[in-house]
């Protein structure tokens, strides 16, 4: 177990090192730092001195050692626009984003699982009609319309939910979570809903596909043959085995979700990574680009190692070739 | 009173080209522990009579007419939770392959704990306790520390004897065995056979055995019943139906087994295939393979009647006042 878990991190450094390249090369070769960071009157010593503190005149691989060592240890520089520590910038961020995203994929699971469900067991029911028809619609619909529709009707139209925003939050440590508070959950509520209810749709939709194929199996045939209740049957035997895709796919979702959290920051000015990455690009702030960069790819690399975990927890058959695949 | 009696069990399945009749006024009964072969070729309705039998039909496959009843009470019309505890409690089913019929992600003591508990309301230990008995009964070695294993770590054979436990674990009076062995390896299927002879008689319990092999049908069945698109072609007690069979089609089948005993002057086979059920001929089913065919085979279907030996056959040679010799 712990084997297995040390050789996916292994497996994970080429990916690591290969976005930290496009990451480094990003910073060092697009736009021009230098007169970025020394703005209109400077002396051509200042600039000197300016690209030897930058470590610029040295060659690509020190340059790329050096940044290397510093992103290891949090350290991606001075935001051009901000002139502050970008890693400060992100940790302040990460807490606003991460919390919209866990609460999208929640919904997504929470909802989507059952309707799945639901919807697999009785096909034919007008109940699961409905249910198909408005994942339909979720699945057709951009995300900012949605976000735009929810806020035209719950803000504009009803005034019951707030339309920007996180509201209030509580600092716990160097993170501020809206959990805690009514105006925080408030805000969250459409949001969530926004960044979720693609993935919960298309959650439903492959947790009721897989449930067809599993229920016409044979060993669901047998439990049935055997007397099991529905209850053991559809939620214990049919049920356990659509996991290991829905694990798949929810787990590439949910780096999906976290990545294009930046739509709906957008729309909600939800201030998150997102929404720090979309003003970074347009002031061209290359060192915050480069570091969400890599903040994503750390993401996808360690949702994608609680992924191989969970596969190892549900399905026994991959036990001992994941075990194998560790030695 | 026999214990498992079919009167008259019609299935249908609608399909795009018109209703398909699977199963046609099929009655038979068996007797308290013994052991009914059911034979005929592929297609003939066998699966789809035990299938009906535990109401497992796949719908939009229903039974459209006659009754089963289990110890004199009817259970094709009982609720379907009553319906679930007369499976595997009362009939228990093996099926034909044992590879896709155990549940991948549930260890196979889980499997036998699970069904002991439905149907005897045990308590973990003991239903944990009676499983390994169970195992052990079954001849899986070291079955104290194999119960926690799981389906794939066993072979064909011994996931066989699983099912076998699984099918026999809440004590059933009848157990419909569905080919079981016609997926194994030829070296083990005469040990699978010999221990499911052995503990349906060490428990009393009678068996519907459907199989290809009629040498397994002569060792070990009391009473056989030959299948024939849907039908009952004939049916009689074992000695009876190998040796002396009265409808034409059972004496093809039989004249087709290649006897070590008696050197059978030529390996009999009968020409052309069983019909689809799209296309069954008006009349006797068998009339366009029939080498005793007449007039009337070709006009009206034949019902299962006496005969003058100690079977019952749908043969119009044996309906009173026709022609013995009729060509
Ligand atoms: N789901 C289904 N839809 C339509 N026809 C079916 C279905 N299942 C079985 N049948 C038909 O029922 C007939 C009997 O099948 P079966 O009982 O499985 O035969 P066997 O004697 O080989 O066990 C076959 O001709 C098959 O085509
Ligand atoms: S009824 Fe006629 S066609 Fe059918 S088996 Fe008997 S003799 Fe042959
Ligand atoms: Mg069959």
């Amino acid at each position: 177990m712990f084997a297995f878990i040390v050789s996916r991190l292994f497996q994970a450094l080429p990916v690591m090192f290969t976005v930290s390249l496009i990451s480094f090369a990003m910073f060092a070769y697009v736009g021009d730092p230098v007169a970025i960071m020394l703005g209109q009157d400077y002396t051509e010593a200042q600039r000197q001195a300016l690209i030897r503190d930058l470590g610029l005149d040295q060659p690509f691989f020190v340059q790329f050692f050096e940044y290397l060592k510093n992103a290891v240890q949090g350290e991606f520089g001075l935001s051009y626009r901000l002139a502050r520590p970008v890693s400060d910038l992100i940790l302040e961020r990460a807490p606003a984003t991460l919390e919209l995203s866990f609460t999208a994929a929640f919904l997504a699971l929470a909802i989507g699982v059952p309707m799945g469900v639901y919807t697999g067991l009785y096909r034919e029911s007008w109940l699961s009609r409905f249910f198909l028809t408005i994942s339909l619609i979720g699945v057709s619909l951009p995300t900012f319309l949605i976000g735009i529709l929810l806020i035209l009707v719950f803000a504009v139209m009803l005034g019951v939910l707030p339309s920007f925003g996180r509201g209030d939050t509580v600092a716990i440590g160097w993170w501020t979570t809206g959990f805690l508070t009514a105006s925080g959950l408030k805000a969250l509520i459409l949001p969530s809903i926004t960044l979720g209810l693609f993935q919960m749709t298309l959650i439903m939709r492959l947790v009721r596909a897989e449930m067809l194929e599993v229920l016409r199996t044979d060993y669901i045939k047998f439990a049935r043959a055997r007397g099991l209740s529905n209850r053991a049957v559809h939620f214990g035997h049919a049920l356990k085995n659509t996991l290991v895709p829905v694990i798949t796919i929810t787990g590439l979702q949910l780096g999906a979700i976290i990545a294009f959290a930046i739509v709906t920051e957008t729309v909600f000015q939800w201030p998150g990574m997102g929404l720090l990455f979309i003003q970074a690009v347009s002031n061209a702030d290359i060192p915050i680009m480069a570091a969400y960069l890599m903040m994503i790819a750390l993401l996808f690399v360690i949702i994608n190692l609680v992924v191989d975990l969970l596969y190892y927890l549900v399905d026994p058959r991959l036990r001992g070739s994941l075990a194998g695949s560790a030695r | 009173m026999p214990l498992l009696e079919v009167r008259n069990l019609r299935v249908e399945f609608p399909t795009r080209r018109g209703v398909l009749t699977a199963v046609d006024d099929v009655s038979f009964s068996i007797d308290e522990g013994e052991v009914l072969g059911v034979v005929g070729e592929s297609g003939a309705g066998k699966s789809i009579t035990g299938t009906a039998i535990i109401r497992l039909i796949e719908p939009p496959g229903r039974i459209a007419g006659g009754e089963v009843l289990l110890a004199g009470r009817r259970i094709d019309n009982i609720a379907p939770e009553e319906m679930r505890h007369v499976r595997g409690k009362q009939i228990g089913a093996i099926f034909q392959d044992p590879l896709t019929t155990l549940n991948p992600l549930y260890s196979i003591g889980r499997q036998l704990a699970e069904t002991m508990q439905t149907h005897l309301g045990l308590s973990d230990r003991d239903a944990r306790a009676r499983a390994i008995r169970w195992l052990e009964d079954v001849g899986i070695p070291g079955a104290a520390q194999r119960i926690d294993a799981y389906p794939h770590q066993f072979s064909g054979g011994m996931r066989q004897r699983v099912v076998i436990a699984l099918a026999l674990c809440a004590e059933p009076k009848l157990v419909i065995a569905d080919e079981p062995t016609t997926a194994l390896d030829v070296s083990i299927q005469a040990q699978v056979i010999a221990l499911l002879k052995r503990l349906c008689r060490e428990h009393g319990t009678a068996v519907m055995l459907v199989t290809h092999d009629m040498g397994v049908i002569a060792e070990t069945a009391d009473r056989v019943a030959v299948m024939y698109a849907g039908r009952i072609a004939e049916i009689g007690p074992v000695r009876d139906v190998v040796k002396g069979a009265r409808h034409p089609y059972t004496e093809g089948l039989m004249g087709s087994i290649p006897s070590l005993t008696h050197r059978v002057e030529r390996l009999r086979q009968i020409d052309g295939s069983m019909p689809r059920l799209t296309d069954i001929p008006r009349g006797c089913a068998f009339n366009p393979r029939c080498t005793k065919v007449f007039d009337r085979c070709r006009i009206e279907r034949p019902d299962l009647m006496a005969t003058d030996g100690p079977t019952r056959a749908a043969c119009w040679l044996y309906a009173k006042g026709e022609a013995r010799d009729a060509a």
